[in-house]
């Protein structure tokens, strides 16, 4: 099953580290990891996208729990929360291509952030799905690279990470 | 008050109260020495290798409930020290450890002496630290000293530049001290622990097994007292030995791999089975598949949520402080009405004790040759049950567990978790340090006690009496034992050829040494070692029986049931 970690720690040099090195010494999967300070700028938000039985999550959120620097765990999807991931895609835009990227970015609500005579820079964001289906609609031979930021998560409503 | 970064180091050991610093000194740490030179309250212990020093500082507080201090040098200094590390984290053992680093400046430049120590020890520690700033050494040092002590304890590692301990600071110790991303559960929830005391009196084929946390929550006392309440039988893990007093009839020895046989059929066909302070560990439970075969209920109380459910599924999971958890059952269960059933509970006995009548730790004496089994009941004969005892790791390590009756605990030091061979010489040198009028006896084996050796130095300078009980088998024991089982008999690596007299290594050294050949002389030399010379290292070189193996057991991948009792279930 996939989950979506999001925790608080402590904003401090090698505290990514625990928090990766956690993973790889107990063989579990990191789908995605991303980590920015918050409002607070002692802390960051990580969140973290990865897959495992319900004893292995179960172990995950403990095993990050027990970090020291770490402040708050909280499994986001065990109920209604929202995700996002950024991804730009660099394609070449020459002939009739310009045109056709150009409509299939609208139909995605993406926008062109960069444009020379040979090249565009989508800008795209949405869930994962959504990434996917868009490099699905474009021409594998039209990529020239592609980056993606990983997940970011939030849970709906009321359901509020923090201190 | 203005000091240097040393000093203001040496000044927090003193408000933790640090007695004895194990270390080594080095470029690193140059500043530090010269600061533990000029002051008289902290001492110092000089080891000949860093790793006996993390060792030492472990045992010294494997034997107390105090927090071990060790100081190396940058580099080699620390990675020497990452095995005794290792051993302490895997045991859960409260200590400090603080490492020199080179100059902030120097840092990622590759220099002399340099390693990522934070980096390198970061999956072996509880937590550590790199102070680039001289004001953050009192606040770390504070941190490093809660975090290795409260919880589940674990050595911390506080790794500082040269340049931090010279520079200057108004120095200040913090009274109090807090950690919004630490808090260790304490007290464990009262709903829980009523359904644990409601499901142990339900039980008809009850089962206590407790491990080292009650050994490390101080809670030997609570545990007796409960386990005498109730009635039930227990079994204390190689980590737990003395938590439970040996001598008792409740007692049923430890459970595992070369645990007794009614212990391990106790564990197994339990159907309440409260487990404290224990974490299900491969060698304890054997197989989970089978484990889980047998239908029971199981009560987990730890200090370490993550303890919990990790191999073994548990149906009340009680997080919190083993001695707290322990003293509101009892208070519950000396406040209600309900006791065990009866009946119930004297037809599990009987069971009980037909699985001990079975007297699996019987062996087979000789006049001609030494056996392990015998010497080391011999050593608890002449010690009276009183000695503080050692071990390294492997077959004297399985027979001193076995055969040496532990009634209190902190008695007996071994590393459990990580196995390291080499551990029984320095921790006895920190549990000698740290109980001066107690006897401490080290088994060992000539394989384990020769990657410590060079400690006899440090043994002599610091004048300690510790009784060294060589098992000398020739063989790297355990893994002899092993080829034999499993591998055909192909003795790959196994045998120790070229071994020294140890007797006059030990003489060399300045200390007393013995060569045991024969049985009947093995309780004699003992006493000598034990009286005679009582103020004098005495290495005892037992020539024991070469091919003896450690029975009971459970093969690796084996269910607890599935023992071999002796040879002749081969």
């Amino acid at each position: 099953m996939r989950h979506v970690i999001s925790l608080l720690i402590e904003n401090e040099s090698g505290a990514l580290s625990r928090v990766s090195g956690l993973f790889s010494a107990r063989g579990y999967n990191i789908e995605s990891l991303t980590v920015a300070p918050t409002e607070d700028l002692s802390m960051s938000r990580m969140t973290i996208v990865t897959t495992g039985s319900d004893d292995i999550i179960e172990q995950i959120t403990k095993q990050l729990n027990k970090l020291v620097e770490v402040v708050k765990v909280v499994d986001i999807s065990e109920a209604a929360h929202i995700e996002r991931e950024l991804m730009l895609v660099k394609v070449r835009a020459t002939g009739k291509d310009r045109e056709e990227i150009k409509r299939t970015a609208d139909i995605f609500r993406a926008h062109i952030i960069d444009v020379t005579d040979a090249s565009y820079v989508v800008e795209l964001t949405g869930n994962q799905g959504k990434l996917d289906a868009f490099i699905g609609a474009i021409d594998p031979a039209l990529i020239l690279e592609t980056v993606r930021s990983g997940v970011c998560g939030i849970g709906r409503g009321d359901r509020v990470l923090k201190v | 008050m203005v000091l240097s970064g040393a000093e203001i180091v040496i000044r927090c050991l003193q408000e933790e109260k640090v007695e004895y610093v194990f270390g080594y000194p080095g470029g690193a740490v140059l500043f530090l020495y010269d600061a533990l030179f000029q002051q008289d309250k902290v001492r110092h212990v000089l080891v000949r290798h860093e790793q006996a020093a993390v060792h030492a500082a472990d045992g010294f507080a494997r034997s107390t409930e105090k927090v071990g201090v060790a100081l190396v040098t940058s580099g080699p200094g620390a990675t020497n020290a990452v095995t005794g590390i290792a051993t302490a984290y895997c045991d859960s053992i409260p200590m400090v450890i603080i490492s020199g680093q080179v100059p902030t400046a120097a840092i990622g430049q590759d220099a002399f002496q340099e390693v990522d120590t934070v980096g390198i020890t970061r999956p072996c520690v509880k937590h550590n630290f790199l102070v680039k700033d001289v004001r953050d050494i009192a606040l770390t040092m504070k941190k490093a000293f809660y975090l290795a002590r409260t919880g589940r304890p674990g050595p911390v590692l506080v790794d500082i530049p040269k340049d931090v301990t010279m520079q200057r600071c108004e120095f200040e110790y913090p009274k109090e001290i807090s950690m919004r991303s630490y808090n260790p559960v304490v007290k464990g929830h009262s709903g829980q622990i009523k359904k644990a005391v409601q499901l142990l009196l339900e039980a008809k084929r009850p089962m206590i097994y407790t491990g080292g946390g009650v050994v490390l929550a101080n809670a030997a006392e609570q545990i007796t007292r409960l386990t005498r309440l109730l009635g039930y039988p227990i079994t204390n893990t190689l980590m737990g030995l003395g938590g439970y007093p040996f001598g008792d009839r409740q007692y049923l020895g430890m459970p595992g791999m070369h645990g007794t046989f009614e212990a391990n059929m106790a564990m197994h066909y339990s159907d309440v089975l409260l487990a404290v302070g224990a974490r299900f560990d491969d060698r304890v439970i054997g197989n989970p598949a089978h484990f889980a075969e047998e239908p029971r209920k199981i009560i987990h109380i730890d200090i370490d949520p993550s303890s919990i459910s990790k191999r073994v599924k548990v149906d009340v999971p009680i997080v919190g402080d083993v001695r707290e958890v322990l003293e509101e059952m009892i208070r519950q269960l000396e406040a209600g009405e309900a006791r065990p059933n009866p009946d119930a509970l004297a037809t599990w006995w009987k069971q009980v004790e037909e699985w001990r009548s079975r007297r699996c730790m019987a062996y087979k004496n000789s006049d001609e040759i030494i056996k392990p089994q015998f010497v080391i009941q011999k050593l608890w004969e002449v010690t009276g049950g009183e000695a503080i005892v050692t071990s390294d790791v492997g077959q004297h390590q399985m027979w001193a567990a076995q055969y040496y009756g532990f009634d209190k605990p902190r008695r007996w030091l071994n590393s459990g978790g990580l196995g390291t061979m080499g551990v029984g010489l320095p921790y006895a040198m920190g549990a000698k340090l740290a109980n001066p009028d107690m006897p401490v006896a080290c088994v060992t084996g000539e394989a384990s006690i020769q990657m410590n050796i060079q400690e006899l130095s440090t043994c002599r300078q610091f004048r300690l009496p510790i009784k060294i009980c060589n098992l000398n088998n020739r063989y790297l024991g355990m893994v002899r034992q092993w080829q034999e089982l499993f591998h055909g008999g192909r003795y790959s690596e196994s045998y120790m050829d070229s071994l020294p007299d140890f007797a006059k290594l030990a003489e060399s050294y300045g200390h007393v040494g013995i060569r045991i050949d024969r049985p009947a002389d093995v309780e004699g030399a003992l006493r000598e070692a034990f009286t005679t010379y009582k103020n004098e290292l005495v290495f005892l070189d037992f020539q024991i029986d070469a091919t003896e193996n450690v029975y009971p057991m459970v093969q690796g991948g084996k269910g607890l049931t599935e023992m071999i009792l002796s040879a002749e279930d081969l």
